[in-house]
């Protein structure tokens, strides 16, 4: 059985969109776990600050999910037009980070939030065209 | 508690907006000058590293991601993400003002949406505030 040429290039990029959400939430969340980085570098100085963000397991898997995104953004540039990858996988990406931020950071996301999401959501299409 | 950004807080975030549009703007130019990299031609990844542009550009980019990952540690994800947003509106404008493009009626209105943006999120609280995860958190770090 082979994939039609739209669900191929519809998978790559929701592929792409969900390593970057996951990337940047678990990024996120490190960041949070440690604390303002400017208070660690007046305790600990710059190299002090530099290998508590290196050694936080949380901010290291985000940073190889956006290493894959890096490489998986490639593999779907290769497959689908980047009128089409660029502004979708950028859309799909703030979407999917407001609703993970709102359930697994469990930040507040009110509706200034949200309205200033699908701002740049349909900013980002517009900008693409 | 409404958290309030200090002067270096909003440095951090211009930072944000203008280092990644910057540069990926010397990496094009530096690309541009190294040529057309493909499988038969990996060897022009190593030959890139030693044009100026391309360095210019890596060290613009690393200093994005630093000052992202700085501004995650007092701000929410969701505060901070309309300010990366901005980037293609940066890249956009040096277009029309130092290229002289033409931008069409839809990519002022993009640029127009994500200024509005980030008007919305600078209006309002960076920070959610959880008393019992960051304690659970700061356990978890020591």
């Amino acid at each position: 059985m082979t994939l039609s040429p739209f669900v191929h290039q519809w998978s790559a990029i929701a592929f792409v969109a969900a390593l970057a959400v996951v990337g940047e939430v678990m990024i996120a969340s490190g960041m949070r776990q440690l604390g303002d980085l400017d208070d660690i570098r007046a305790r600990r100085g710059l190299l002090g600050t530099i290998a508590a963000v290196l050694t936080n397991a949380r901010f290291v898997i985000g940073a190889l999910c956006m290493a894959l995104n890096f490489f998986s953004m490639l593999f779907a540039l290769s497959i689908a037009e980047l009128s089409l990858a660029a502004p979708a996988i950028g859309a799909l990406t703030y979407i999917g980070n407001a609703i993970a931020a709102k359930f697994f950071l469990r930040e507040r996301v009110d509706r200034r939030r949200w309205l200033a999401t699908m701002c740049v959501v349909v900013g980002v299409i517009l900008l693409a065209r | 508690m409404k958290h309030v950004l200090k002067p270096s807080q909003y440095a951090i975030l211009v930072a944000i907006m203008l280092s990644a549009s910057v540069g990926d703007s010397f990496l094009k130019r530096g690309m541009g000058q190294v040529g057309a990299v493909n499988l038969h031609h990996l060897g022009l990844l190593w030959h890139a590293l030693f044009n100026p542009y391309v360095d210019i550009g890596i060290v613009f980019l690393i200093g994005f991601f630093a000052a992202y990952t700085t501004a995650l540690s007092w701000a929410d994800l969701t505060f901070v993400m309309p300010a990366t947003a901005f980037g293609p509106v940066v890249i956009a404008l040096i277009g029309r003002y130092w290229l002289h493009e033409q931008l069409s009626v839809s990519r002022w209105l993009g640029i127009w949406l994500i200024v509005c943006a980030v008007g919305f999120v600078a209006g309002g609280p960076s920070r959610t505030e959880h008393p019992e995860l960051d304690q659970m958190d700061a356990g978890a770090s020591r």
